[in-house]
């Protein structure tokens, strides 16, 4: 739909929303994502799916990799004509609401979405495609516990089948989510494998309580033990640096972002856009453009120093981090604010043992936290009480920062809102 | 049975989901640095529980947790460790189905009935700062823990509350945990002994019947200590 053709009641709601993003960003007072949607939403309540209206639409929600999955697979889509996506990471309806505004009449959109809203998001803009990545533990004292999110999902895509869903066979909980989907009807659901490191939340089959049984042989494969749930065959995978098809093509992506993770985030964003009619041969190459998500894989230079940012929010998206950090001199920054959850027990969940031989620095709200956790862990480390410091104290070359969500902004704003 | 000292971690395929990892690793920890011998051992609960000197249950969702109470009433082992006076540390979960009875999924459900209390559903959750004064008899500085429970818990006559709240709920906004024998529950995550040092070393106390330990560096546990209390108002 055309932004002409919005009921005036809508039309009247993007324009304030958009106005009001501009003065937040005009004000220095955030990048707008929020507030615009909020003020749109109080005058048209619907005007999500108003502006939602006659977009094909593409949604990503797990619990890690969707701002970089929504990046890769909006830098996808866009072979096709233009995308209009949330890309600051503002993954709630109000995020939404502002970027289609903010974006005007796109034929297209790829929008992140918190896991705890796609039921709602998918009513109100029923997509072509939705991916889902994984879940696992995060924000222990707030977020919906695994097994529950899992079933959440599972009745929020028994209400839209039409929808086609691109899930991660890895995943347990990701099946069972997509396992009804999939039964209902062939060709409903696009099974992808990208290998997933972390298994802590997966030990118990969500269907019927049975242990997941792992096979010796096959590091990837998974089954229930009552086998009622069982790994489907995934018909994309990767390699360390490619891609493979449901033709078995190998497609190079030379990524700009570090780790096997985004190759597996590549993947995603390649079976989307195939559903949008994208051939991946096509895709590939605008992947490779994408040098950093939202501050996310940054490298800024400052005093000699190449400093790389690597956001961590919970104990899968750590063990990530440590497979992309180099061997270098490493800075660990923990807050526990709202949006980190309060509880910091997670530190526990996370085996540091990978930094051992390099130098460690910690910072944080919650820094001590982490001392005591990384003493235990036989990591030795140096405090530092500012994020100055801790650049001084390392030689000059690279140093990877590895930090939670508001430690990450809160580095991030020292080195000028690096996007 | 080995000579070095044995820690069980019962179910961690269905309790452990506030970092309770962490109170193992504590301990081992603790343990090495007084050159005591020590062996983890991770139970999964399609296991018979082993014998062990310390046994620790932590936190986890309704279904893994009634599921757990009920293997654990099957297995017996760890009223037998009860019976033979072996360590127990419980937290959250792990504490409530210590009890006679637990609610899980909006049910009633039997507990072990191991320690003289029950739980249910209380009228908000829990969710902050926990800090109280521990029981004089045990000699232990103040509790600090982070909590997270829909639960109340009821202590009957025959068992003493780990602590009294000077901060948070704990069991029911005036007592926090349990004291009985040699088994100690508490509604406490951080984990429980990243913040409670010396509640880590009572319980190797009790397992070896060393009197006292030697006393180790804790610079870092003791910040950590007096940042939570200070957070919860208390220093």
């Amino acid at each position: 739909m055309t932004e002409n053709k919005l009921p005036l009641r809508a039309s009247l709601a993007a324009s304030v929303s958009r106005t009001a993003a501009a003065l937040s960003r005009a004000t220095g007072r955030g990048d707008g994502s929020v507030i615009g949607g909020r003020l749109g939403m109080m005058i048209d309540p619907d005007l999500l799916a108003h502006l939602a209206a006659g977009r094909r639409i593409a949604l990503v929600s797990g619990t890690n990799g969707k701002t970089t999955t929504t990046r890769f697979t909006a830098a996808a889509v866009g072979v096709l004509g233009e995308v209009a996506t949330n890309s600051f990471g503002a993954n709630m309806p109000t995020g939404h609401t502002s970027a289609l505004a903010r974006a005007g009449a796109t034929p297209y959109a790829v929008l992140e979405v918190d896991e705890h809203y796609l039921a709602q998001v998918l009513r109100a803009t029923t997509p072509l495609v939705v991916a889902l990545l994984n879940l696992s533990r995060d924000q222990l004292d707030r977020a919906k516990e695994v097994a529950m999110m899992a079933q959440l999902w599972r009745v929020a895509l028994a209400d839209h089948p039409d929808v086609h869903v691109v899930a991660n066979a890895d995943d347990p909980m990701v099946v069972y989510a997509a396992a009804a989907h999939a039964a209902a009807g062939a060709g409903r659901v696009t099974w992808f494998s990208a290998g997933q490191r972390w298994r802590e939340d997966a030990h118990v089959c969500p269907a019927c309580g049975a242990h997941i049984e792992r096979d010796e042989a096959d590091e990837d494969a998974w089954r229930c033990a009552t086998g009622d749930l069982v790994r489907p065959e995934p018909q994309w995978t990767v390699d360390e640096s490619g891609v493979i098809d449901p033709d078995g093509v190998r497609h190079e992506v030379k990524l700009q972002l570090p780790g096997k993770v985004n190759v597996g985030n590549a993947a995603t964003a390649l079976a989307v856009a195939h559903r949008f009619g994208v051939s991946p041969a096509d895709a590939a190459p605008r992947l490779a453009e994408v040098a950093s998500v939202a501050g996310r894989y940054a490298q800024v230079d400052r005093d000699g120093r190449n400093i790389r940012l690597l956001l961590a929010k919970n104990p899968a998206s750590w063990l990530e981090a440590f497979d992309m950090a180099e061997e270098q001199p490493t800075l660990l920054s923990i807050n526990a604010r709202d949006p980190d959850g309060f509880d910091t027990s997670w530190l526990f969940d996370v085996d540091f043992a990978p930094l051992r031989g390099r130098q460690v620095l910690i910072t944080g709200d919650r820094a001590y936290d982490l001392a005591v956790r990384l003493e235990v862990n036989d990591v030795p480390f140096t405090h530092v009480k500012s994020f100055d410091e801790a650049v001084a104290a390392v030689p000059p070359g690279r140093l990877e920062v590895i930090a939670n969500y508001t430690a990450f902004q809160d580095i991030r704003a020292e080195l000028d809102r690096v996007v | 049975m080995s000579s070095a000292l044995q820690i069980v971690w019962v179910y961690p395929d269905l309790l452990s989901t506030y970092g309770d990892r962490g109170n193992m690793l504590i301990l081992a920890h603790r343990a090495r640095m007084r050159g005591i011998p020590v062996d983890t051992v991770e139970v999964r609960s399609d296991q018979a529980l082993p014998y062990g000197d310390i046994y620790l249950i932590g936190g986890g969702e309704d279904g893994p947790q009634a599921l757990a109470a009920q293997r654990l009433a099957a297995d017996r082992g760890l009223h037998r460790a009860v019976d033979r006076r072996a360590v127990v540390f419980a937290v959250c979960a792990g504490y409530q189905l210590l009890g006679t009875s637990f609610f899980a999924k909006g049910a009633k459900c039997d507990g072990l009935g191991l320690v003289d209390l029950h739980s249910d559903r209380g009228p908000t959750r829990a969710v902050g700062e926990l800090a109280g004064d521990i029981d004089p008899a045990l000699g232990l500085p103040m509790l600090t823990g982070f909590e997270n429970h829909g639960g109340r818990t009821h202590l009957g006559p025959g068992v003493k509350p780990l602590a009294k709240v000077r901060a948070g709920i704990g069991n029911d906004g005036a007592t926090e945990g349990v004291w009985s024998g040699t088994v100690i529950g508490t509604y406490s995550h951080g984990p429980a002994l990243s913040r409670n040092p010396a509640l880590a070393d009572l319980l190797l106390r009790w397992a070896t019947g060393e009197e006292s330990l030697a006393a180790p560096d804790d610079t870092w546990p003791t910040r950590l200590r007096g940042e939570r209390l200070g957070a919860a108002g208390l220093v």
